[in-house]
């Protein structure tokens, strides 16, 4: 077998991948920001003392981190044009879908954040006459989101390769967009070695990125 | 909404609802298929379980070794497995391996999703032996090597097996993402639960009910797992250590 790259000129990239990767790095991006905010609340949530906050929160946690993404993915296909009543395009629904099952994996990750910082923290914001906003706010969280920026990326990174699974739904990621060239010239194995390559730069560039700025934390504190 | 749980003793074939639920041979019923989609999904998620337990403890041990060429494979496998997307990595196996390597050609694509899950999963698992025996006290090693020890003996004799008690909670819960992630396996035809979820919701109609079940068996699945590692932990801990017994 003779492999042969010249058909992935420049034209044949912009055309088919771009758009993919686009869609790709923009799920990437609003999965993190939605999932982070969201997983921050459902931490501060399991940790309160009221249990209808710390139960339902929980469940939530456990449910999302039990079933397997592809499902996950699929059940949202399936329930969301149930609920709003009219159908969502694949892409629109992975969006939604990402944002709130990562919520669930930055959750644990917050509430180990949270519960790092002493317990002398939060009794100083009170003593101060802060209100629980405000401790939360200024004093706790800032600390658990910079210990926690290293674990935070590295799931940003997880989540960026697990975008390539939009494929259960047909949405165009950046991998679709490889496939479908690859199709259409006929040359799906070279597509497949340039989209592994793709996804290896970068999560392998990201991860030695992490690991830098994990040194750097460690050492200022 | 309504129910329909009548689905699985559906034929798959014409649709009728079988007497009993189980088709006989030659017409399957949904449930039949569905059984038969879980044994799809546990076998590809045990034989990679144990693909991944080699190659993970192989590369993990290699990576603490004094060698720096050892060290560097077990890195550069950790580094290249865990870098690249499972479902990517599926296909490099189903498409990319057999057009290369001809031998492989009449290979079932079955085995290349084993492979290709089982070495996935290796480089996480690598990390965790690492992590394993590098929190053991450097003295461990140094009393070993000043016992007469050879290298290899030392690691058989007194390193892994503390090591790989130390590292059975996350494996524990590696071995429980071995069976969520083989759903991956759906994109390149093995008739596995998750195939059967997308096929069946298709052609009944039934996507809820059909969905229910699948994940109940993948939570199911997975369950049965943590209790078997747990009941490893169990018999295998060690007096006086964090966790061990009495």
């Amino acid at each position: 077998m003779n492999l042969d790259f010249a058909f992935l000129t420049p034209q044949v990239l912009s055309s088919y991948v771009l758009k993919g990767f686009a869609f790709s790095l923009q799920l990437t991006l609003v999965a993190m920001l939605g999932g982070i905010a969201l997983g921050t609340v459902l931490a501060l949530m399991r940790l309160s003392s009221k249990s209808w906050l710390a139960l339902p929160a929980a469940a939530y946690v456990n449910t999302m981190r039990s079933i397997p993404l592809v499902m996950v993915i699929l059940w949202f296909f399936l329930l969301i044009p149930l609920v709003t009543g009219r159908p969502l395009g694949a892409e629109m629904s992975a969006v939604i879908t990402f944002t709130l099952f990562e919520a669930a994996y930055y959750s644990e990750i917050m509430r180990a954040g949270i519960q790092s910082i002493p317990r002398g923290q939060v009794a100083a914001g009170y003593a101060l006459g802060m209100t629980y906003g405000q401790t939360m706010g200024l004093v706790v969280l800032p600390q658990a989101f910079r210990n926690m920026l290293p674990v935070l990326l590295t799931q940003t990174i997880i989540l960026f390769q697990d975008t390539s699974l939009v494929y259960a739904i047909g949405a165009y990621d950046l991998l679709k967009g490889f496939e479908v060239a690859g199709k259409n010239f006929n040359r799906p194995v070279e597509t497949y070695l340039v989209a592994a390559v793709i996804y290896f730069v970068i999560s392998f560039s990201l991860s030695m990125l992490v690991r830098k700025l994990q040194q750097r934390i460690a050492i200022i504190r | 909404m309504n129910w329909d749980w009548q689905v699985f003793c559906k034929d798959t074939i014409d649709g009728e609802i079988v007497p009993r639920c189980f088709g006989g041979p030659g017409d399957l019923t949904y449930l039949d298929w569905l059984l038969s989609a879980w044994g799809w999904t546990l076998s590809v998620s045990l034989l990679a379980l144990l693909v991944a337990l080699v190659f993970g403890s192989v590369m993990g041990i290699l990576r603490t070794t004094p060698h720096r060429g050892l060290v560097f494979l077990g890195n550069a496998w950790t580094e290249f497995f865990r870098n690249i997307p499972l479902l990517v990595q599926i296909f490099l196996w189903y498409h990319v391996v057999p057009a290369l390597i001809l031998p492989l050609r009449d290979v079932p694509s079955f085995l290349l999703v084993v492979m290709g899950l089982g070495l996935f999963t290796s480089a996480r698992i690598s990390e965790q032996v690492r992590a394993g025996i590098q929190s053991l006290p450097r003295g461990q090693r140094m009393a070993g090597l000043a016992l007469g020890f050879t290298l290899p003996q030392t690691y058989r004799h007194v390193l892994l097996p503390m090591a790989f008690r130390i590292v059975i909670p996350p494996l524990t819960s590696e071995s429980m993402n071995i069976v969520k992630n083989s759903a991956v396996a759906f994109a390149v035809s093995i008739s596995e639960l998750t195939l059967f979820a997308l096929q069946a919701q298709e052609e009944t109609a039934r996507g809820i009910e059909i969905y229910l079940a699948v994940t109940g068996l993948y939570f199911l699945s997975a369950f049965a797992l943590n209790r078997v590692f747990h009941f490893v932990e169990q018999r295998v801990r060690v007096p006086g250590m964090i966790g061990g017994g009495q």
